[in-house]
């Protein structure tokens, strides 16, 4: 028996030792699975699905043709739908970005520089809950809230200003993305206003600048890399996104996410959806060229 | 600079707290939605009543998608923690030459907008000729689950002290005693946050769920066809709260274990 465990720890001693020797060995022990499952589904995957993207489907039997071709590049620019689609999602994402960095800077402001302890405490919890609850629930409610007879018309009505008719529109669409994505701008813009120091402001002040002054010519340009880290959460999530448009937009309110996603699921024209998919990915990527200028990934 | 006149400070807490009643009133409403006896779901409630609760509990379709969801989560939690921890291992430890590009591929299915993960699944899906079932499932999610395990872990590795594995092997221990011994304690609760937080995604993940999943209904989806075609309404509102509680209280949890992984690195974007 005891002569077993000696034998054992032995054999591990110099398994143990082998390895330490070998650090090369250990490194490829460690990576080789979560490498292999990476190389192998993932990146495997998205190689498939590019390269599909410059194939076609045969009209008649559904079948992928093996033949490379433009033809759904082409389809993407010469057909309006499309285009329409394309310049909704990227208006729509700009849109969402734009209202949260105005509704974000003055909270994280108020919250950072004039809130007491306390409140601050509060004010931060009360951003979290949002950003951690589900985000499928979140966008449900706002279906509720925005319908005819929802809360916000009975609001509406009680103050005396009359029901509004936003439900399954894209003002709904572009209210739930801002509403949705809110957390991930404040906390950025909340990060970048405290790393400001109170020195700055006050030298601002002895020289004498106003608030409004004080604010664009000395907070504004400090804070803008934690601004442009959020943008890039508002409007990458934005662009991605087909569940919102689907459950609180209307007729109109296609985003390129729907098309993808009924290319794939209904239409069975995976080339074409893959097509599409490279769109947003394309916006995305001079984007983050663009706010990497402004110092966003340092940011982060 | 602001605060300088008292009307300005006046302004800025309107504001706030008009904000700060946006983000928070919607959840509230998810709450006191459940509790809706009608059908109808209008405002304002004609009253409060838990009458949906049991119906809901006994719905042969919600419990099918409610289990079929746990199970996945639980085999995509298994496979991050396990994939996760041995990558955040091998960045920490070895450099070698891609390292950054390793790293940078973990993160491309939460970097990536979720209809391109969930179509590039799909595709690869389709080509290797696997059918829909809980294993594609579960391909998807881990696959966006194993980046947040291994954050978690890298980020808990990088503060702790390398002298820790050297003196336990100078006091005799194998590589597997020092495992076992040492780093297992050092990083239990970022693994445990870890895999809260990847649990908590894949549970409500739909995006890249659509497109693995085939015909088979998660309770995300569950809940999503029933919103799109309006059926059903009173027990989605008793689902959701119950959603709500899954996914807020496992992120509550894995933040007070880590509070030193940041709060964006380990609250991982959702859907897209």
């Amino acid at each position: 028996m005891t002569a077993a465990l000696a034998a054992g720890r032995a054999a591990r001693m110099r398994v143990s030792a082998a390895l330490f020797r070998r650090p090369w060995m250990r490194a490829v022990l460690l990576l080789s699975g979560p490498g292999a499952w990476f190389f192998l589904i993932y990146l495997a995957a998205l190689v498939v699905l590019f390269i599909s993207a410059l194939w076609s489907v045969e009209p008649f039997t559904g079948k992928l043709v093996h033949h490379w071709t433009l033809d759904n590049f082409k389809a993407l620019v010469n057909v309006s739908t499309y285009r329409t689609i394309a310049l909704r999602t990227i208006a729509i994402a700009a849109a969402v970005t734009v209202t949260d960095v105005v509704l974000a800077v003055p909270f994280a402001l108020f919250a950072v520089r004039i809130a007491p302890q306390r409140l601050r405490a509060v004010l931060f919890v009360a951003v979290l809950i949002p950003l951690w609850s589900s985000y499928l629930v979140r966008v449900y409610v706002w279906r509720l809230i925005l319908s005819k007879d929802g809360v916000l018309n009975w609001v509406l009505e009680k103050v005396g200003l009359g029901a509004v008719n936003v439900g399954y529109s894209n003002w709904a669409v572009w209210i739930v993305f801002s509403y949705i994505w809110l957390p991930f701008m404040i906390l950025p813009v909340w990060a970048a206003i405290e790393r400001v120091p109170d020195s700055f402001i006050e030298a601002s002040a002895d020289l004498g600048a106003r608030g409004w002054r004080t604010f664009r010519s000395v907070l504004l340009p400090l804070i803008l890399p934690g601004i442009a880290a959020g943008s890039i959460f508002t409007f990458s999530l934005t662009l991605g996104d087909f569940i919102t448009p689907t459950l609180v937009g209307g007729a109109g309110s296609d985003f390129i996410g729907n098309v993808v996603y009924d290319n794939v699921g209904i239409a069975n024209n995976i080339p074409f959806a893959a097509a599409f998919a490279t769109v947003p990915l394309a916006v995305m990527a001079v984007y983050l060229l663009l706010v990497r200028r402004l110092g966003a990934f340092e940011a982060l | 600079m602001i605060g300088a006149s008292r009307w300005s400070r006046v302004a800025f807490a309107c504001g706030a707290a008009l904000i700060m009643l946006f983000l928070l009133i919607p959840l509230a409403l998810i709450i006191v939605y459940a509790f809706n006896p009608s059908n109808i779901q209008s405002w304002p409630l004609s009253g409060l009543s838990t009458k949906w609760f049991s119906s809901t509990w006994h719905n042969e379709e919600m419990r099918h998608a409610l289990w079929l969801s746990v199970r996945a989560g639980l085999l995509a939690t298994a496979i991050a923690i396990l994939l996760g921890s041995t990558a955040a291992f091998a960045v920490h430890r070895f450099r070698f030459f891609g390292r950054d590009a390793i790293s940078f591929l973990f993160v491309l299915p939460i970097a990536l907008p979720g209809i391109i993960t969930g179509m590039a699944l799909n595709s690869f899906i389709s080509f290797s000729g696997l059918t829909f079932s809980l294993t594609t499932i579960v391909i998807g999610h881990a696959t966006f689950c194993i980046v947040i395990v291994y954050n978690n872990v890298l980020a808990r590795l990088r503060r702790t002290q390398p002298s820790l594995i050297e003196a336990s092997m100078d006091l005799g221990a194998d590589g597997w005693q020092t495992f076992r011994l040492v780093m297992l304690p050092a990083i239990a609760t970022a693994l445990v946050a870890g895999g809260l937080l990847a649990f908590a995604l894949s549970f409500d993940e739909i995006v890249v769920t659509i497109f693995t999943a085939g015909a088979q209904n998660t309770l995300p989806i569950w809940i999503f066809g029933n919103i799109r075609l309006g059926q059903q309404l009173p027990q989605v509102n008793v689902v959701v709260l119950f959603v709500i509680a899954v996914t807020l209280i496992p992120v509550a949890l894995a933040q007070r274990l880590t509070r030193d992984a940041g709060l964006l690195r380990t609250t991982a974007p959702r859907t897209a």
